[in-house]
Protein backbone atom coordinates (compact mmCIF):
# COMPACT_ATOMS: atom_id res chain seq x y z
CA UNK A 1 0.00 0.00 0.00
CA UNK A 2 3.15 2.55 -0.36
CA UNK A 3 3.05 3.71 3.10
CA UNK A 4 5.11 6.26 4.53
CA UNK A 5 7.65 5.40 7.55
CA UNK A 6 9.11 7.82 10.08
CA UNK A 7 11.69 6.52 12.28
CA UNK A 8 11.44 9.22 14.83
CA UNK A 9 14.48 9.97 17.49
CA UNK A 10 14.33 9.68 21.50
CA UNK A 11 17.15 10.43 23.71
CA UNK A 12 16.67 8.91 27.43
CA UNK A 13 13.24 8.10 26.79
CA UNK A 14 11.74 11.38 25.27
CA UNK A 15 10.85 12.23 22.25
CA UNK A 16 13.49 14.88 19.81
CA UNK A 17 11.11 17.80 18.06
CA UNK A 18 12.87 17.35 14.94
CA UNK A 19 11.08 13.96 14.24
CA UNK A 20 7.83 16.06 13.88
CA UNK A 21 9.25 17.66 11.41
CA UNK A 22 9.88 14.21 9.51
CA UNK A 23 6.26 13.15 10.63
CA UNK A 24 4.98 16.20 8.47
CA UNK A 25 6.70 15.84 5.43
CA UNK A 26 5.88 11.84 5.60
CA UNK A 27 2.08 13.20 5.72
CA UNK A 28 1.97 15.35 2.09
CA UNK A 29 3.61 12.04 0.75
CA UNK A 30 1.33 9.74 2.38
CA UNK A 31 -1.75 12.13 1.36
CA UNK A 32 -0.47 12.34 -2.33
CA UNK A 33 -0.91 8.28 -2.85
CA UNK A 34 -3.43 7.79 -0.33
CA UNK A 35 -1.65 5.85 1.91
CA UNK A 36 -0.73 6.19 5.59
CA UNK A 37 1.88 7.67 7.48
CA UNK A 38 3.49 5.03 10.36
CA UNK A 39 5.59 6.50 12.76
CA UNK A 40 8.17 4.10 14.75
CA UNK A 41 10.06 4.47 17.70
CA UNK A 42 13.38 1.86 17.80
CA UNK A 43 13.46 2.62 21.19
CA UNK A 44 11.26 2.51 24.63
CA UNK A 45 10.03 6.40 25.02
CA UNK A 46 7.10 8.42 26.07
CA UNK A 47 4.64 9.37 23.51
CA UNK A 48 1.37 11.20 22.92
CA UNK A 49 -0.46 9.80 20.51
CA UNK A 50 -2.36 13.16 19.93
CA UNK A 51 1.10 15.09 19.61
CA UNK A 52 1.88 12.54 16.93
CA UNK A 53 -1.15 11.72 15.25
CA UNK A 54 -1.37 15.50 15.07
CA UNK A 55 2.21 15.98 13.45
CA UNK A 56 1.25 13.92 10.68
CA UNK A 57 1.29 9.71 12.28
CA UNK A 58 -1.70 7.77 11.44
CA UNK A 59 0.16 4.53 13.57
CA UNK A 60 2.75 4.57 15.95
CA UNK A 61 4.95 1.85 16.79
CA UNK A 62 7.36 1.50 19.66
CA UNK A 63 9.86 -1.02 19.67
CA UNK A 64 11.28 -2.53 22.96
CA UNK A 65 14.93 -1.70 22.76
CA UNK A 66 16.08 -0.62 26.31
CA UNK A 67 18.57 1.89 24.84
CA UNK A 68 20.21 3.03 21.34
CA UNK A 69 22.21 0.85 19.06
CA UNK A 70 22.35 2.09 15.84
CA UNK A 71 22.78 -1.04 14.30
CA UNK A 72 19.79 -2.54 16.56
CA UNK A 73 18.09 0.37 15.09
CA UNK A 74 18.59 0.55 11.82
CA UNK A 75 17.55 -3.30 11.64
CA UNK A 76 14.13 -2.98 13.22
CA UNK A 77 13.38 -0.22 10.74
CA UNK A 78 14.43 -2.14 7.65
CA UNK A 79 12.11 -5.17 8.95
CA UNK A 80 9.17 -2.50 9.98
CA UNK A 81 10.31 -1.00 6.59
CA UNK A 82 9.38 -4.63 4.72
CA UNK A 83 6.32 -5.45 7.14
CA UNK A 84 4.63 -2.37 6.59
CA UNK A 85 5.30 -2.00 2.34
CA UNK A 86 6.55 1.73 3.21
CA UNK A 87 8.21 2.99 -0.27
CA UNK A 88 9.40 6.20 1.51
CA UNK A 89 11.38 6.03 4.77
CA UNK A 90 12.06 9.75 6.35
CA UNK A 91 14.47 10.16 9.44
CA UNK A 92 15.69 13.87 10.95
CA UNK A 93 19.27 14.71 9.26
CA UNK A 94 20.55 14.67 13.07
CA UNK A 95 24.08 12.76 13.93
CA UNK A 96 21.88 9.72 14.62
CA UNK A 97 19.76 10.04 11.76
CA UNK A 98 22.03 10.42 9.28
CA UNK A 99 23.93 7.54 10.76
CA UNK A 100 20.76 5.03 10.37
CA UNK A 101 19.81 6.39 7.49
CA UNK A 102 22.72 5.06 5.45
CA UNK A 103 21.92 2.01 7.47
CA UNK A 104 18.41 1.20 6.49
CA UNK A 105 18.96 2.31 2.58
CA UNK A 106 22.30 -0.34 2.73
CA UNK A 107 19.88 -3.19 4.61
CA UNK A 108 16.67 -2.50 2.29
CA UNK A 109 19.68 -2.80 -0.45
CA UNK A 110 18.58 0.87 -1.85
CA UNK A 111 19.62 4.48 -1.93
CA UNK A 112 19.39 7.17 0.18
CA UNK A 113 19.45 11.12 0.23
CA UNK A 114 20.90 12.64 3.48
CA UNK A 115 20.23 16.17 4.78
CA UNK A 116 17.52 17.00 2.15
CA UNK A 117 15.86 20.85 2.16
CA UNK A 118 12.96 19.73 0.21
CA UNK A 119 10.68 16.99 -0.86
CA UNK A 120 8.62 16.25 -3.69
CA UNK A 121 5.54 14.16 -3.30
CA UNK A 122 4.67 13.77 -6.07
CA UNK A 123 8.28 13.26 -8.40
CA UNK A 124 9.14 11.75 -5.73
CA UNK A 125 12.80 13.50 -5.44
CA UNK A 126 14.68 14.96 -3.17
CA UNK A 127 17.08 18.46 -2.92
CA UNK A 128 19.95 18.63 -0.93
CA UNK A 129 22.77 21.12 -0.65
CA UNK A 130 26.30 19.60 -1.88
CA UNK A 131 29.56 21.27 -1.91
CA UNK A 132 29.08 22.64 1.92
CA UNK A 133 25.94 24.26 0.15
CA UNK A 134 27.35 25.71 -2.66
CA UNK A 135 25.04 23.81 -4.74
CA UNK A 136 21.38 22.09 -4.66
CA UNK A 137 21.02 18.61 -6.44
CA UNK A 138 17.46 16.87 -6.79
CA UNK A 139 17.66 13.30 -7.12
CA UNK A 140 15.50 10.38 -7.22
CA UNK A 141 16.53 6.95 -5.25
CA UNK A 142 16.54 4.39 -8.01
CA UNK A 143 15.67 1.72 -5.60
CA UNK A 144 12.23 -0.46 -4.22
CA UNK A 145 12.47 2.45 -1.43
CA UNK A 146 13.37 5.62 -0.97
CA UNK A 147 15.16 6.61 2.33
CA UNK A 148 16.25 10.41 3.80
CA UNK A 149 16.63 12.57 6.43
CA UNK A 150 15.41 15.91 6.34
CA UNK A 151 17.38 19.02 7.17
CA UNK A 152 15.99 21.07 10.73
CA UNK A 153 13.69 23.77 10.36
CA UNK A 154 12.94 22.91 6.27
CA UNK A 155 10.06 20.68 7.09
CA UNK A 156 6.36 21.44 9.65
CA UNK A 157 4.49 19.20 10.83
CA UNK A 158 0.85 18.75 9.75
CA UNK A 159 -0.78 20.36 12.18
CA UNK A 160 -4.31 18.64 12.69
CA UNK A 161 -6.72 17.10 15.15
CA UNK A 162 -5.81 13.74 15.11
CA UNK A 163 -4.67 10.97 17.17
CA UNK A 164 -2.68 7.99 15.74
CA UNK A 165 -3.16 4.29 17.25
CA UNK A 166 -0.40 2.99 19.27
CA UNK A 167 1.10 -0.44 19.33
CA UNK A 168 4.39 -2.53 20.81
CA UNK A 169 7.48 -4.25 18.39
CA UNK A 170 9.58 -6.52 18.54
CA UNK A 171 12.99 -4.50 18.33
CA UNK A 172 15.88 -6.42 16.99
CA UNK A 173 19.60 -6.69 19.13
CA UNK A 174 22.36 -4.65 18.39
CA UNK A 175 25.99 -4.67 18.84
CA UNK A 176 27.38 -1.81 19.27
CA UNK A 177 25.24 0.23 22.45
CA UNK A 178 25.51 3.69 23.56
CA UNK A 179 26.80 2.86 27.08
CA UNK A 180 26.16 6.74 28.36
CA UNK A 181 24.58 10.18 27.33
CA UNK A 182 26.00 13.64 28.79
CA UNK A 183 24.58 17.00 28.42
CA UNK A 184 26.81 19.40 26.89
CA UNK A 185 24.84 22.85 26.49
CA UNK A 186 23.94 23.88 29.70
CA UNK A 187 20.25 24.54 29.49
CA UNK A 188 20.64 26.33 25.94
CA UNK A 189 19.61 24.38 22.59
CA UNK A 190 22.07 23.17 20.31
CA UNK A 191 22.91 25.26 17.43
CA UNK A 192 22.34 22.93 15.21
CA UNK A 193 18.35 22.52 16.88
CA UNK A 194 17.78 26.18 17.42
CA UNK A 195 15.40 28.50 16.08
CA UNK A 196 17.42 31.89 17.13
CA UNK A 197 21.51 31.80 17.18
CA UNK A 198 23.82 33.90 18.04
CA UNK A 199 27.56 33.47 17.13
CA UNK A 200 30.93 35.16 17.80
CA UNK A 201 33.93 35.19 15.40
CA UNK A 202 37.26 36.42 16.23
CA UNK A 203 36.29 40.07 16.05
CA UNK A 204 34.86 39.61 19.93
CA UNK A 205 38.13 39.97 20.93
CA UNK A 206 38.89 37.73 23.77
CA UNK A 207 36.72 34.36 25.08
CA UNK A 208 35.75 36.80 28.22
CA UNK A 209 33.80 38.93 26.06
CA UNK A 210 31.68 35.94 25.35
CA UNK A 211 29.12 37.22 27.88
CA UNK A 212 27.74 39.71 25.85
CA UNK A 213 27.06 37.11 23.04
CA UNK A 214 25.17 35.38 26.51
CA UNK A 215 23.75 38.23 27.05
CA UNK A 216 21.60 38.81 23.86
CA UNK A 217 20.71 35.16 23.88
CA UNK A 218 19.05 35.36 26.81
CA UNK A 219 17.08 37.80 25.55
CA UNK A 220 15.54 35.93 23.15
CA UNK A 221 13.62 32.67 23.84
CA UNK A 222 15.25 29.32 22.90
CA UNK A 223 18.34 31.32 21.26
CA UNK A 224 21.44 29.11 20.93
CA UNK A 225 24.98 30.06 20.91
CA UNK A 226 27.04 29.78 17.66
CA UNK A 227 30.99 30.15 16.99
CA UNK A 228 33.35 30.86 13.82
CA UNK A 229 36.24 28.06 13.53
CA UNK A 230 38.83 30.73 14.22
CA UNK A 231 37.28 31.19 17.75
CA UNK A 232 36.93 27.37 18.06
CA UNK A 233 40.57 26.71 17.05
CA UNK A 234 41.48 29.39 20.00
CA UNK A 235 39.92 27.51 22.23
CA UNK A 236 37.52 30.29 23.81
CA UNK A 237 34.70 28.41 22.53
CA UNK A 238 33.52 24.18 22.36
CA UNK A 239 33.94 22.76 18.82
CA UNK A 240 30.37 21.42 19.28
CA UNK A 241 28.92 25.21 18.56
CA UNK A 242 31.40 25.77 15.64
CA UNK A 243 29.21 26.49 12.36
CA UNK A 244 30.42 25.81 9.09
CA UNK A 245 32.01 23.34 6.86
CA UNK A 246 33.01 21.28 9.36
CA UNK A 247 31.11 22.22 11.91
CA UNK A 248 27.24 22.34 11.92
CA UNK A 249 24.79 23.11 9.33
CA UNK A 250 22.05 25.07 10.85
CA UNK A 251 19.16 27.32 8.94
CA UNK A 252 17.30 29.07 12.15
CA UNK A 253 15.00 31.72 11.63
CA UNK A 254 17.18 34.37 13.23
CA UNK A 255 20.81 34.00 12.88
CA UNK A 256 23.11 37.17 14.08
CA UNK A 257 26.99 36.99 12.98
CA UNK A 258 29.07 39.26 15.35
CA UNK A 259 32.62 39.66 14.43
CA UNK A 260 32.32 36.68 11.83
CA UNK A 261 34.33 37.88 8.49
CA UNK A 262 32.03 35.44 6.46
CA UNK A 263 34.52 33.29 5.06
CA UNK A 264 32.76 30.66 2.46
CA UNK A 265 33.47 27.46 4.89
CA UNK A 266 31.31 29.16 7.55
CA UNK A 267 28.52 30.63 4.71
CA UNK A 268 28.04 26.88 4.50
CA UNK A 269 26.95 26.25 7.51
CA UNK A 270 24.77 29.12 7.88
CA UNK A 271 23.74 30.68 4.37
CA UNK A 272 19.84 28.98 4.52
CA UNK A 273 19.41 30.72 7.38
CA UNK A 274 15.71 32.83 6.98
CA UNK A 275 17.51 35.97 8.45
CA UNK A 276 21.13 36.80 8.56
CA UNK A 277 22.19 40.06 11.14
CA UNK A 278 25.63 41.41 10.49
CA UNK A 279 27.69 43.19 12.96
CA UNK A 280 30.97 43.92 11.70
CA UNK A 281 33.52 47.10 12.14
CA UNK A 282 34.34 46.29 8.32
CA UNK A 283 31.91 47.49 5.95
CA UNK A 284 33.70 45.64 3.21
CA UNK A 285 33.53 41.86 5.47
CA UNK A 286 31.88 39.51 3.03
CA UNK A 287 28.99 38.61 5.47
CA UNK A 288 27.21 41.61 4.85
CA UNK A 289 26.64 40.70 1.35
CA UNK A 290 24.70 37.52 2.29
CA UNK A 291 22.92 39.35 5.55
CA UNK A 292 19.10 40.65 5.75
CA UNK A 293 20.80 43.16 7.85
CA UNK A 294 23.84 45.22 8.66
CA UNK A 295 25.22 47.34 11.68
CA UNK A 296 28.62 48.28 10.68
CA UNK A 297 30.04 48.96 13.75
CA UNK A 298 32.41 47.58 16.79
CA UNK A 299 30.47 44.38 18.21
CA UNK A 300 31.56 44.86 21.87
CA UNK A 301 29.62 48.36 21.76
CA UNK A 302 26.99 47.30 20.07
CA UNK A 303 26.24 43.94 21.75
CA UNK A 304 25.18 45.29 24.94
CA UNK A 305 22.96 47.43 23.49
CA UNK A 306 21.28 45.07 21.71
CA UNK A 307 20.89 42.94 24.79
CA UNK A 308 19.02 46.19 26.76
CA UNK A 309 16.94 46.89 23.48
CA UNK A 310 15.77 43.17 23.69
CA UNK A 311 15.26 42.81 27.14
CA UNK A 312 12.66 45.62 27.32
CA UNK A 313 10.44 43.83 24.40
CA UNK A 314 10.32 41.26 27.42
CA UNK A 315 10.17 38.05 24.69
CA UNK B 1 45.90 -4.22 13.78
CA UNK B 2 45.12 -4.21 10.14
CA UNK B 3 43.52 -1.15 9.14
CA UNK B 4 42.01 -0.19 5.78
CA UNK B 5 41.68 3.81 5.61
CA UNK B 6 39.32 4.86 3.12
CA UNK B 7 39.90 8.27 1.50
CA UNK B 8 38.26 10.37 -1.30
CA UNK B 9 39.40 13.70 -3.77
CA UNK B 10 37.30 16.24 -3.53
CA UNK B 11 37.09 19.52 -4.07
CA UNK B 12 39.13 22.25 -1.61
CA UNK B 13 36.16 23.80 0.55
CA UNK B 14 37.42 27.54 -1.00
CA UNK B 15 36.37 26.06 -4.48
CA UNK B 16 33.84 28.09 -6.75
CA UNK B 17 31.30 25.63 -7.79
CA UNK B 18 30.24 26.16 -11.17
CA UNK B 19 27.71 23.50 -13.11
CA UNK B 20 27.71 21.97 -16.65
CA UNK B 21 25.14 19.01 -17.10
CA UNK B 22 24.40 18.43 -13.44
CA UNK B 23 27.93 17.72 -12.47
CA UNK B 24 30.58 20.08 -11.23
CA UNK B 25 32.69 21.87 -13.84
CA UNK B 26 36.42 20.25 -12.87
CA UNK B 27 37.97 22.96 -14.62
CA UNK B 28 39.87 25.36 -12.66
CA UNK B 29 39.33 23.64 -9.71
CA UNK B 30 41.37 22.49 -6.95
CA UNK B 31 41.11 18.96 -5.56
CA UNK B 32 42.56 17.93 -2.40
CA UNK B 33 42.33 14.87 0.16
CA UNK B 34 39.01 15.09 1.48
CA UNK B 35 39.88 16.79 5.01
CA UNK B 36 37.93 14.29 7.28
CA UNK B 37 39.83 11.89 5.96
CA UNK B 38 43.18 13.20 7.37
CA UNK B 39 41.55 12.37 10.49
CA UNK B 40 40.78 8.78 9.48
CA UNK B 41 44.26 8.62 8.15
CA UNK B 42 45.44 9.94 10.93
CA UNK B 43 44.08 7.85 13.29
CA UNK B 44 44.78 5.09 11.64
CA UNK B 45 48.17 5.58 11.82
CA UNK B 46 48.61 6.35 15.61
CA UNK B 47 46.56 3.17 16.09
CA UNK B 48 48.96 1.04 14.51
CA UNK B 49 51.90 3.00 16.06
CA UNK B 50 50.40 2.09 19.55
CA UNK B 51 50.09 -1.19 18.33
CA UNK B 52 53.67 -1.41 17.12
CA UNK B 53 52.32 -4.01 14.42
CA UNK B 54 49.97 -4.29 12.03
CA UNK B 55 49.53 -2.55 8.54
CA UNK B 56 47.33 0.96 7.07
CA UNK B 57 45.50 0.22 3.67
CA UNK B 58 44.37 3.08 2.25
CA UNK B 59 41.49 2.54 -0.36
CA UNK B 60 39.98 5.06 -2.87
CA UNK B 61 36.98 4.65 -5.40
CA UNK B 62 37.63 7.05 -7.57
CA UNK B 63 39.25 8.47 -11.20
CA UNK B 64 42.69 7.89 -12.36
CA UNK B 65 43.39 11.69 -10.85
CA UNK B 66 42.71 10.01 -7.44
CA UNK B 67 46.60 8.49 -7.38
CA UNK B 68 47.79 11.71 -6.42
CA UNK B 69 45.79 11.72 -3.11
CA UNK B 70 46.76 7.98 -2.27
CA UNK B 71 50.08 8.71 -2.82
CA UNK B 72 49.60 11.92 -0.03
CA UNK B 73 48.35 8.73 2.05
CA UNK B 74 51.04 7.16 0.98
CA UNK B 75 53.48 9.82 2.33
CA UNK B 76 51.83 10.83 5.32
CA UNK B 77 52.89 6.82 6.46
CA UNK B 78 50.30 3.87 4.90
CA UNK B 79 51.86 1.14 4.01
CA UNK B 80 49.96 0.27 0.56
CA UNK B 81 47.30 1.67 -0.93
CA UNK B 82 44.62 0.72 -4.16
CA UNK B 83 43.16 2.47 -6.04
CA UNK B 84 39.16 1.25 -7.30
CA UNK B 85 39.39 2.98 -10.27
CA UNK B 86 36.42 4.26 -12.39
CA UNK B 87 35.86 7.12 -14.72
CA UNK B 88 32.37 7.58 -13.14
CA UNK B 89 33.46 7.77 -9.57
CA UNK B 90 33.53 11.08 -9.12
CA UNK B 91 30.28 11.45 -9.87
CA UNK B 92 29.01 8.16 -7.64
CA UNK B 93 26.00 8.80 -5.06
CA UNK B 94 27.12 7.58 -1.38
CA UNK B 95 24.96 4.31 -1.72
CA UNK B 96 26.43 3.61 -4.94
CA UNK B 97 30.16 3.97 -3.33
CA UNK B 98 29.51 1.74 -0.29
CA UNK B 99 28.31 -0.83 -2.71
CA UNK B 100 31.75 -0.46 -4.87
CA UNK B 101 33.82 -0.30 -1.71
CA UNK B 102 32.04 -3.18 0.27
CA UNK B 103 32.48 -5.73 -2.66
CA UNK B 104 36.06 -5.03 -2.95
CA UNK B 105 36.97 -5.66 0.70
CA UNK B 106 34.96 -8.91 0.88
CA UNK B 107 38.19 -11.25 1.24
CA UNK B 108 40.73 -8.30 2.44
CA UNK B 109 41.57 -9.21 6.35
CA UNK B 110 40.82 -5.92 8.90
CA UNK B 111 39.80 -5.06 11.85
CA UNK B 112 39.36 -1.65 11.79
CA UNK B 113 37.80 0.43 8.56
CA UNK B 114 38.31 4.03 8.90
CA UNK B 115 36.50 6.69 7.19
CA UNK B 116 36.30 10.48 7.01
CA UNK B 117 32.16 11.48 8.54
CA UNK B 118 31.69 13.24 5.35
CA UNK B 119 33.01 14.16 1.63
CA UNK B 120 32.78 17.36 1.39
CA UNK B 121 31.30 17.35 -1.70
CA UNK B 122 28.37 15.04 -2.22
CA UNK B 123 28.09 15.68 1.86
CA UNK B 124 25.82 12.21 2.23
CA UNK B 125 27.49 11.48 6.10
CA UNK B 126 26.95 7.80 4.62
CA UNK B 127 29.44 5.84 3.29
CA UNK B 128 31.02 4.52 6.56
CA UNK B 129 27.83 3.22 7.87
CA UNK B 130 26.17 1.79 4.46
CA UNK B 131 29.76 -0.15 4.07
CA UNK B 132 29.89 -1.39 7.82
CA UNK B 133 26.62 -2.73 7.72
CA UNK B 134 26.96 -4.32 4.24
CA UNK B 135 29.88 -6.23 5.23
CA UNK B 136 27.98 -7.09 8.72
CA UNK B 137 30.12 -5.02 11.30
CA UNK B 138 29.46 -2.70 14.00
CA UNK B 139 29.78 1.25 13.01
CA UNK B 140 30.00 4.63 14.86
CA UNK B 141 30.08 7.25 13.31
CA UNK B 142 31.04 11.00 13.74
CA UNK B 143 33.49 10.40 16.63
CA UNK B 144 35.67 12.61 18.61
CA UNK B 145 37.68 10.37 20.71
CA UNK B 146 38.55 6.59 20.17
CA UNK B 147 40.37 3.82 22.23
CA UNK B 148 40.83 0.70 20.99
CA UNK B 149 41.68 -2.29 23.39
CA UNK B 150 41.18 -5.99 23.75
CA UNK B 151 39.32 -6.31 20.74
CA UNK B 152 37.01 -3.48 21.36
CA UNK B 153 36.59 -0.27 20.64
CA UNK B 154 34.87 2.59 23.06
CA UNK B 155 34.06 6.07 20.87
CA UNK B 156 32.65 9.35 22.41
CA UNK B 157 30.83 11.43 19.60
CA UNK B 158 28.57 14.42 19.61
CA UNK B 159 25.14 14.45 19.22
CA UNK B 160 22.80 17.46 19.18
CA UNK B 161 23.81 19.49 22.79
CA UNK B 162 24.95 15.78 24.63
CA UNK B 163 28.48 13.33 24.34
CA UNK B 164 27.62 9.80 23.93
CA UNK B 165 30.53 6.79 24.04
CA UNK B 166 29.39 3.85 22.50
CA UNK B 167 30.85 0.31 22.66
CA UNK B 168 31.45 -2.25 19.84
CA UNK B 169 33.92 -5.13 19.19
CA UNK B 170 36.31 -5.42 16.72
CA UNK B 171 36.36 -5.38 13.69
CA UNK B 172 34.73 -2.18 13.70
CA UNK B 173 33.81 0.36 11.73
CA UNK B 174 34.50 4.00 12.46
CA UNK B 175 33.88 7.76 10.89
CA UNK B 176 36.03 10.68 11.86
CA UNK B 177 34.89 14.13 12.85
CA UNK B 178 36.58 17.49 13.59
CA UNK B 179 38.34 16.95 17.14
CA UNK B 180 40.16 13.53 17.09
CA UNK B 181 43.17 14.01 16.08
CA UNK B 182 45.52 16.67 14.82
CA UNK B 183 46.53 15.46 10.85
CA UNK B 184 50.01 14.78 10.30
CA UNK B 185 51.68 16.47 7.42
CA UNK B 186 53.94 14.49 5.25
CA UNK B 187 57.49 14.88 5.78
CA UNK B 188 60.11 15.13 2.92
CA UNK B 189 61.24 11.61 4.06
CA UNK B 190 57.55 10.18 3.93
CA UNK B 191 57.25 11.62 0.69
CA UNK B 192 60.46 10.38 -0.87
CA UNK B 193 59.32 6.68 0.63
CA UNK B 194 56.43 7.04 -0.86
CA UNK B 195 57.01 6.64 -4.19
CA UNK B 196 58.27 3.20 -3.57
CA UNK B 197 54.99 1.94 -1.61
CA UNK B 198 52.99 -0.19 -3.58
CA UNK B 199 49.92 1.76 -5.47
CA UNK B 200 47.35 -0.86 -7.16
CA UNK B 201 45.09 0.48 -9.71
CA UNK B 202 42.26 -2.03 -10.31
CA UNK B 203 39.52 -1.29 -12.55
CA UNK B 204 36.17 -1.82 -11.17
CA UNK B 205 32.37 -1.82 -12.46
CA UNK B 206 30.23 0.55 -11.15
CA UNK B 207 26.48 -0.90 -12.16
CA UNK B 208 23.64 0.44 -11.79
CA UNK B 209 23.42 3.80 -9.59
CA UNK B 210 21.33 3.75 -6.44
CA UNK B 211 20.79 7.10 -6.90
CA UNK B 212 19.57 9.11 -10.25
CA UNK B 213 20.30 13.11 -10.07
CA UNK B 214 18.07 14.62 -12.20
CA UNK B 215 18.87 18.24 -11.88
CA UNK B 216 21.73 20.37 -10.11
CA UNK B 217 21.69 24.25 -9.59
CA UNK B 218 23.39 26.87 -7.71
CA UNK B 219 21.61 28.03 -4.70
CA UNK B 220 18.70 30.35 -4.49
CA UNK B 221 19.59 33.87 -4.17
CA UNK B 222 19.55 35.78 -0.65
CA UNK B 223 17.26 38.89 -1.55
CA UNK B 224 19.20 41.73 -1.04
CA UNK B 225 19.55 42.89 2.15
CA UNK B 226 20.00 46.54 3.80
CA UNK B 227 22.78 48.16 6.33
CA UNK B 228 20.41 49.64 9.21
CA UNK B 229 23.47 52.39 10.56
CA UNK B 230 26.44 52.82 12.43
CA UNK B 231 27.53 51.28 15.91
CA UNK B 232 25.26 51.44 18.96
CA UNK B 233 22.87 53.63 17.88
CA UNK B 234 21.42 51.73 15.03
CA UNK B 235 19.97 49.32 17.25
CA UNK B 236 17.02 50.22 17.83
CA UNK B 237 16.30 50.21 14.14
CA UNK B 238 17.53 46.89 13.78
CA UNK B 239 15.46 45.27 16.49
CA UNK B 240 12.53 47.15 15.13
CA UNK B 241 13.21 45.90 12.13
CA UNK B 242 13.35 42.31 13.04
CA UNK B 243 9.91 42.86 14.62
CA UNK B 244 8.20 44.45 12.04
CA UNK B 245 9.70 43.36 8.87
CA UNK B 246 10.95 40.32 9.46
CA UNK B 247 8.67 39.41 12.14
CA UNK B 248 11.22 36.76 13.85
CA UNK B 249 11.21 38.12 17.24
C1 LIG C 1 38.99 23.07 5.25
C2 LIG C 1 38.50 24.28 5.98
C3 LIG C 1 37.35 24.18 6.75
C4 LIG C 1 36.87 25.28 7.46
N1 LIG C 1 35.72 25.15 8.18
C5 LIG C 1 35.22 26.23 8.83
C6 LIG C 1 34.00 26.14 9.58
O1 LIG C 1 33.38 25.09 9.70
N2 LIG C 1 33.53 27.25 10.19
C7 LIG C 1 34.17 28.45 10.12
O2 LIG C 1 33.68 29.42 10.71
N3 LIG C 1 35.33 28.56 9.44
C8 LIG C 1 35.86 27.47 8.80
N4 LIG C 1 37.06 27.60 8.15
C9 LIG C 1 37.85 28.81 8.37
C10 LIG C 1 37.43 30.01 7.55
O3 LIG C 1 38.12 29.98 6.32
C11 LIG C 1 37.79 31.32 8.29
O4 LIG C 1 39.15 31.32 8.58
C12 LIG C 1 37.02 31.53 9.60
O5 LIG C 1 35.63 31.35 9.38
C13 LIG C 1 37.28 32.93 10.11
O6 LIG C 1 36.64 33.14 11.34
P1 LIG C 1 36.23 34.62 11.78
O7 LIG C 1 35.25 35.17 10.80
O8 LIG C 1 35.80 34.52 13.18
O9 LIG C 1 37.60 35.39 11.78
P2 LIG C 1 38.22 36.46 10.78
O10 LIG C 1 38.14 36.01 9.39
O11 LIG C 1 39.51 36.83 11.37
O12 LIG C 1 37.20 37.67 10.88
C14 LIG C 1 37.05 38.47 11.99
C15 LIG C 1 36.06 39.54 11.59
O13 LIG C 1 35.76 40.32 12.73
C16 LIG C 1 35.74 41.69 12.37
N5 LIG C 1 36.04 42.43 13.59
C17 LIG C 1 37.23 42.57 14.23
N6 LIG C 1 37.08 43.26 15.37
C18 LIG C 1 35.77 43.60 15.46
C19 LIG C 1 34.99 44.30 16.40
N7 LIG C 1 35.51 44.82 17.51
N8 LIG C 1 33.67 44.42 16.15
C20 LIG C 1 33.10 43.91 15.03
N9 LIG C 1 33.79 43.24 14.12
C21 LIG C 1 35.11 43.06 14.32
C22 LIG C 1 36.74 41.84 11.27
O14 LIG C 1 36.41 42.96 10.46
C23 LIG C 1 36.57 40.50 10.53
O15 LIG C 1 35.60 40.61 9.51
C24 LIG C 1 37.56 26.51 7.42
C25 LIG C 1 38.71 26.62 6.64
C26 LIG C 1 39.19 25.52 5.93
C27 LIG C 1 40.42 25.68 5.09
Amino acid sequence: MSNILVVLESREGSLRAASLEALGAARTFADQRGSSVIALATEKCELDASLLGGAGADKVLIADAAGHSADGAAATAARVAKESDATVVLLSATVRGRDLTARIAALLGTGFAADCTAADAEAMTFTRPEFGGKAFTTIKINGPVAVASLRGNFFAAAGREASAEMSEVASEAGVSMVTEISSQTGGRPDVSEATKVVAGGRGMGEAENWSMIEAVADAIPGCALGASRAVVDSGWRPHSEQVGQTGKTVAPELYIAAGISGAIQHLAGMNSSKVIVAINKDAEAPIFKHATYGIVGDALEVLPALADELKKLGL
Amino acid sequence: MNIISFVKRVPATTANVAIVDNKLNPEGVEFVLNPYDEFAVEESLAIKEAAGAGSVTAISFGAGEAQKELRTVLAMGADAAVLLANPAAPEADGATTARVLAENCKGREFDLLMFGKQAVDRDQHGVGPAVATLLGVPCITEVVKLEVAEGKVIAEREIEGAREIIEASLPCAITCQKGLNTPRFASLRGIMAAKKKPLEVVDVEVGEAAVEVVAMNMPPARPAGRIVGEGAAAVPELVSALRNEAKVL
